[in-house]
């Protein structure tokens, strides 16, 4: 039998259910290897007694011959963007050192009710804002693959749920939550070679998740294959009357519906994301990709998605200026740091407390939310850009009457090395040029491993589907998955 | 429009963020580059486009007016820098 860490999350549930193994056993195995993986600097904070009390519940539940719960046995990690009651939950930022919320997010309540136990909480980039997890305030995590040149470079694990795919790329957690703004789940999905979904905006509830960017952010999961999403989204995803903006719909049964069969499907191919000096290996990935949609016998069509080119600067209005909002709770008074100089007034204490807070991406992005939505600029920028925002999903709409889904590569590059991109913030929200216009119209959108580089790193495609399509999205990506028997693993080092 | 070391400071201050005279310098290049970028918006017509509200068409729901905690005083200060008396203290703003 393999080592218990090598399991997922379905094989890890049905093996508990079998009694093929205990709960316990499960929990003790990734406790272990999580606090062996240090190096990677993936969690923030350790929780193995609530890994373990889980564990235990489930093994007791099984022992009174009751049936499990769908996570019954499941350790996950758990992206610090989510409020966990009685645990620490900072955004990975200095500004929230030490914040311990008094209650509990309503996707991590789902995931505990659900039968999972927590590792721990993941690193990210601070307040979700960063593709490469170098704006956390506590130290970057390092991806836990290595190129194949020999070389040792650090590399990106992607952003800004690198904590949660670089967790579980390593097997040191089968799964993990993420959020995703503008990719946030997608591309570090891509980066270390995992399954990610972002569903549709409303799927999951965003009570009790540290707010970046209202309008776009939404949580999904991170695991090692499209199935093990599909088990995890059908526990996080549900109508929650404490988030007004939570769609009031029942969950579908994802795993159970799940047909990699495209019979009948037709699939989209944006010819817009065909972008200026995209490296070969990714056109090739992709054309790689078009041909596994047609074998599994879908009709590739090409689309016209005219106002590509414009979601990433309208998102780096939108998403700022929404954070500048979002982020002015954070003032000293109520929870968190509070920096107060001698003799300073109430405004002085705030603005020490911000600048002495928030890191310099953090800081960036609210001083351009300031700037766009400040009086004099508000129409010109923010208005125009939520304009250009309807002309985007007016573009999704369109391709809709041609087509299932989408078919694109989740990122422009593979891993790049840490320090590489960090000088010029413009070079890293380039990064996001694929996974951000799904994000802007609300749509779910999925990356799934296709290969690898020249350089032996992950490569991912990414499938967008229409609005609460996730399970279009799903058959669509085990399509690809089921073809691209991507089995590469990164050699633990760490 | 570009930015200059006056308007970075005054933009900050807006923001609440105390910044230092090299900080201002260092930010009007950066953020010149990032709004120079995203002008670029400005050659989309727009003309008789709603600007959107709600990327997912969603029923504004109302909740029922009642009281669903309270009671919970230690609870909502218990991570506050500073409290004092069942209350959030901060320095002395009437004098």
């Amino acid at each position: 039998m393999p080592a218990l860490t090598d399991l997922g999350i379905r094989e890890i549930r049905d093996g508990v259910r079998a009694g093929t193994f205990s709960a316990r056993e499960v929990a003790e195995a990734f406790n272990a290897a999580v606090a062996a993986a240090k190096p990677l600097n993936a969690f923030l904070v350790e929780t193995p007694d609530h890994a373990l009390a889980a564990a235990d519940a489930a093994d007791a539940a099984r022992a009174a011959g009751e049936t499990l719960k769908p996570l019954a046995g499941v350790p996950i990690g758990m992206k610090d963007l989510f409020c966990t009651k009685g645990v620490t939950s900072t955004a990975a930022s200095h500004i929230l050192e030490g914040f311990t919320p008094p209650y509990e997010s309503t996707v991590s309540q789902k995931l505990w009710d659900a039968g999972a136990g927590m590792l721990g909480k993941l690193n990210m980039d601070q307040f979700a804002m960063g593709s490469s997890n170098e704006t956390s305030a506590f130290g970057n995590v390092i991806s836990p693959w290595r190129r194949s040149d020999g070389g040792n470079a650090a590399l990106a694990p992607g952003g800004s749920s690198g904590g949660s795919s670089a967790a579980v790329a390593a097997r040191i957690a089968p799964g993990a939550t993420g959020t995703d703004t503008g990719g946030s789940i997608r591309q570090p999905a891509a980066f270390t070679g995992i399954a990610g979904i972002k569903p549709t905006y409303g799927r999951c509830s965003r009570w009790g998740v540290i707010a970046f960017a209202s309008s776009l952010d939404q949580a999904g999961p991170m695991a090692r294959d499209v199935r093990d999403c599909a088990i995890m989204l059908e526990a996080m995803a549900g109508f929650d009357a404490k988030d007004a903006t939570s769609l009031d719909l029942p969950v579908p049964q994802w795993e159970s519906m799940l047909d990699a069969g495209l019979k009948g499907k037709r699939v989209g191919v944006p010819k817009e994301y065909r972008v200026d000096g995209m490296p070969a290996e990714i056109e090739a990935l992709w054309q790689q990709g078009i041909a596994w949609m047609k074998d599994a016998g879908a009709e590739v069509i090409e689309v016209s998605l005219p106002h590509t080119k414009y979601a990433l600067p309208a998102y780096y209005i939108i998403a700022p200026a929404e954070a500048s909002s979002n982020l002015a709770r954070y003032d000293g008074v109520r929870y968190g740091l509070r920096d107060l100089p001698d003799g300073a007034n109430l405004q002085q204490m705030y603005a020490a407390t911000r600048a002495e807070g928030f890191g310099e991406e953090v800081k960036r992005r609210i001083l351009i939310g300031t700037y766009v939505l400040s009086a004099g600029f508000y129409d010109a920028y923010y208005t125009q850009a939520q304009k250009v925002r309807t002309l985007i999903a007016r573009d999704f709409e369109a391709a809709w009457e041609k087509c299932d889904v989408l078919l694109t590569p989740t990122a422009p590059s593979a891993a790049f090395a840490l320090g590489e991109k960090q000088a010029d913030p413009l070079a890293m929200y380039l990064n996001d040029v694929f996974t951000v216009p799904a994000s802007l119209a609300g749509l779910p959108a999925m990356s799934v491993p296709g290969g690898l580089s020249a350089e032996g790193l992950p490569l991912g495609l990414q499938i967008i589907g229409k609005p609460l399509d996730e399970q279009g999205v799903l058959d669509a990506a085990l399509a690809i998955e089921e073809r691209a028997g991507f089995a590469a693993r990164p050699q633990a080092w760490w | 429009m570009s930015v200059d070391t006056a308007t970075v400071k005054k933009v900050a201050s807006l923001a609440r963020i105390a910044i230092d005279d090299a900080a201002a310098e260092r930010l009007v290049p950066e953020l010149n580059n990032i709004l120079g970028w995203i002008e670029q918006l400005g050659e989309v017509d727009t003309q008789g486009v709603e600007p959107m509200t709600a990327v997912i068409p969603n029923t504004l729901r109302l909740r029922d007016d009642v009281v669903t905690d309270g009671g919970i005083r230690d609870a909502v200060l218990a991570n506050a820098p500073a409290a004092e008396h069942g209350f959030f203290t901060v320095p002395k703003v009437i004098e």
